[in-house]
């Protein structure tokens, strides 16, 4: 056996799977995404773009999804990052495992119950019940897009907080004592070292939220009260109920095309700040 | 019973285990001559808590998929099906018809049974996804016992798919409470209201059909228009009240409860259930109009299970068994042998057995009601305006 041919054996599995699993997938749907909806529903094949001329008919839940998906992923990062932080610097080895998994334990029950439990906090029984007791009166917290950013958070912060924790864990804590021997502040060597040293961490924790919370279906559904709609919703929607496959798929094409460009330009400004980073670490 | 027991010996008895090992037998045969099968049932039926397994019920499997609609069943009648057959019913809650509808064109769902509403029929038979009923293995179906007007739309081009399940209405249910005690009855005041002092307090259906159906009655249109003019009405309402909803579902009844919503287009047996649970709840029907519509037990094409789901159904249609259903979910059956049965208190309700003169302004659901693209569309702008 040649060199070549094992290594295209070893990669045929992959192969298989990218193909069956992704390739085949996306090229139905670029292909239903041309054509019209059958007249009881589901999809007649043509060669018309009039599905992407309707586009503009789904630009609210395109605004709320390009909204709410990156202000969740900066707030989920402003949370977890401290939380990474303590976490990989503050704490005792002993109990590091403890918190860790600690952060681990929501995952193992289902999102969907851990939703109903917000639809209580947030409903009027709970948290604005309790603020009515000290007089702070009429707030009304689900089924907006408040509740829904609530969730959202809630649901995908470890997934920001691990990436964070793995990369401060390996942080070398004797740069950190350098840092301050030469006489830098706290401050100056959080920005200097450790924070540069952390954004490979932030890079992943970030493109792994913002990614899931592009195609983010459940929770909205769940704390938005069918009142605020994410692509997602759309998509269900499109495929479930009005079973207009033709224009869902080409609502799915274009989500699509837009997570693409919105992670290449993010993907190029994370390389660009990696650069910078080893100029200041060979500085 | 015991004959059969006592006429098989131990030899015999071996031989028969034997060739149900080696597969040349089936269960059921082997159960039925070994005289098991029947020792099984009697001691099922003797000893409180023994169950039959599947393994020796066997006959229709060891399980049912009912696809049906919220707070619709009495869970205790499922427990007594699992009890005389063995197989358990696993239940699938939807929300609206077109879902029903989609998951069945995608193809296989694992149903055996389902719940489809009267309109449907006539798509459920051109797409050729439902099963014609085979009524011998119905002995529980008495087709002179069923009022026509909520049977007739089981049958298409005079074959039989579905048998009526129970009927209802679609109205309002309102929170008094917060109206000086006063209910309302029209879709006119329903959405004034909403946009008025009842602000972010009011549900609507996440289900096309009702709740442009309802935005039509404010009009005074048909609730199963599709013409382009009305339909464009509609939206205009529904886009105006939209920002005044508390939420677009159709699994209201928690928010009504826990005192977040006030106000739901709602079906008669929800509207029953929130009544009886709390007294200033109150139902009513829209004087300017509504859906009557009937629900149906069906069996899709695609089932595997067609045993378990003609035992499910033959079942359910026991008027014991239906008359224990109505008094759970409070919707109204058709059926006159359950109806004899119900209590008087049932028999009087007004919300479950409204007056005549209140249903005449209802309307049946059309077919074209369900499939019409635009009715689709609208919604979906709706929903996502």
């Amino acid at each position: 056996m040649t060199k070549r041919t094992r290594n295209w054996l070893l990669l045929a599995p992959a192969g298989a799977w990218f193909l069956v699993m992704l390739i085949i997938p996306l090229t139905v749907v670029f292909i239903f995404s041309f054509g019209e909806r059958a007249p009881s529903g589901g999809v007649v094949l043509a060669f018309s773009f009039e599905q992407y001329s309707n586009l503009p008919a789904r630009w609210a839940a395109f605004k709320n999804t390009m909204t709410l998906a990156p202000i969740g992923t900066l707030l989920a990062l402003l949370i977890a990052y401290p939380l990474a932080y303590f976490l990989a610097v503050k704490v005792s080895p002993k109990w590091k495992i403890i918190l860790l998994v600690l952060v681990i334990v929501p995952f193992w029950t289902s999102i969907l119950i851990r939703s109903y439990a917000w639809i209580f906090l947030l409903g009027g029984r709970g948290i604005p019940a309790l603020l009515d007791m000290i007089g702070i009166e009429g707030v009304r917290l689900i089924n907006t897009p408040f509740a829904v950013l609530v969730g959202i958070i809630y649901g995908y912060l470890p997934l920001m907080v691990f990436p964070i924790f793995v990369s401060l864990d390996k942080l070398d804590k004797r740069l950190l004592e350098a840092s301050s021997d030469l006489g830098a502040k706290s401050w100056q060597t959080f920005l200097q070292i450790t924070l540069p040293m952390s954004i490979p961490g932030i890079a992943t924790g970030c493109m792994l939220v913002f990614i899931l919370l592009m195609g983010e279906y459940l929770i909205p559904a769940m704390l938005g009260g069918g009142k605020v709609f994410f692509v997602g919703n759309a998509l269900v929607d499109l495929f479930l109920q009005s079973r207009n496959w033709a224009y869902g798929s080409a609502v799915a094409v274009t989500l699509v095309v837009v997570m693409l460009i919105t992670v290449t330009v993010y993907m190029r400004l994370i390389s660009r700040l990696g650069a910078s980073r080893e100029d200041v670490s060979i500085m | 019973m015991t004959k059969d027991i006592d006429c098989i010996s131990k030899k015999k008895f071996m031989e028969k285990l034997e060739s149900y090992r080696k597969g040349s037998i089936t269960r059921r045969h082997f159960l039925n001559v070994t005289g098991l099968g029947a020792a099984t049932a009697v001691l099922g039926a003797t000893v409180p808590g023994l169950r039959p397994t599947p393994a020796l019920a066997g006959d229709i499997g060891d399980r049912v998929i009912l696809a049906t609609w919220p707070n619709y069943h009495d869970v205790a009648n499922f427990d007594a099906f699992t009890e005389a057959t063995g197989a358990h019913v696993q239940v699938n809650v939807f929300g609206s018809n077109e879902e029903m509808l989609a998951k069945l064109q995608a193809g296989a769902t694992g149903w055996d049974v389902y719940v489809p509403t009267n309109y449907t029929f006539e798509d459920y038979v051109k797409e050729d996804l439902i099963e014609p009923l085979d009524v011998s293995r119905l002995p529980n179906y008495d087709p002179s016992a069923f009022d026509p007007r909520y049977a007739e739309a089981g049958s298409v081009n005079n074959t039989l798919y579905g048998v009526p399940k129970n009927w209802g209405s679609t109205g309002m249910a309102i929170n008094t409470k917060h109206n000086g005690n006063k209910a309302i009855s029209s879709w006119k005041e329903f959405f004034d209201i909403t946009m008025d002092k009842f602000s972010g307090r009011t549900v609507v259906h996440d289900y096309q059909l009702t709740t442009i159906g309802s935005a039509l009655n404010y009009y005074g249109y048909s609730f199963n228009s599709v013409d382009p003019g009305e339909l464009a009405d509609a939206e205009k309402l529904l886009i105006a009240v939209k920002p005044h909803l508390f939420a677009i579902t159709s699994d209201y009844q928690p928010s009504m409860r826990n005192g977040d919503a006030w106000l739901t287009i709602c079906w008669s047996g929800d509207g029953k259930q929130l009544n009886t649970d709390i007294p200033e709840i109150h139902y009513a029907l829209g004087t300017d109009g509504g859906e009557i519509w009937s629900d149906y037990y069906a069996i899709p094409k695609s089932s595997e299970r067609k045993d378990a789901a003609y035992a499910l159904i033959n079942f359910m249609l026991d008027p014991n068994v239906n008359a224990k259903e109505v008094q759970e979910h409070g919707y109204p059956t058709a059926d006159a042998r359950t109806y004899d049965m119900l209590p008087e208190d049932l028999k009087n309700d007004p919300i479950i057995f409204p007056a005549q003169d209140l249903l005449s302004p209802l309307e049946f659901g059309a077919a074209v009601t369900l499939t019409d693209p635009n009715r689709a569309e609208l919604m979906a702008r709706f929903k996502s305006a």
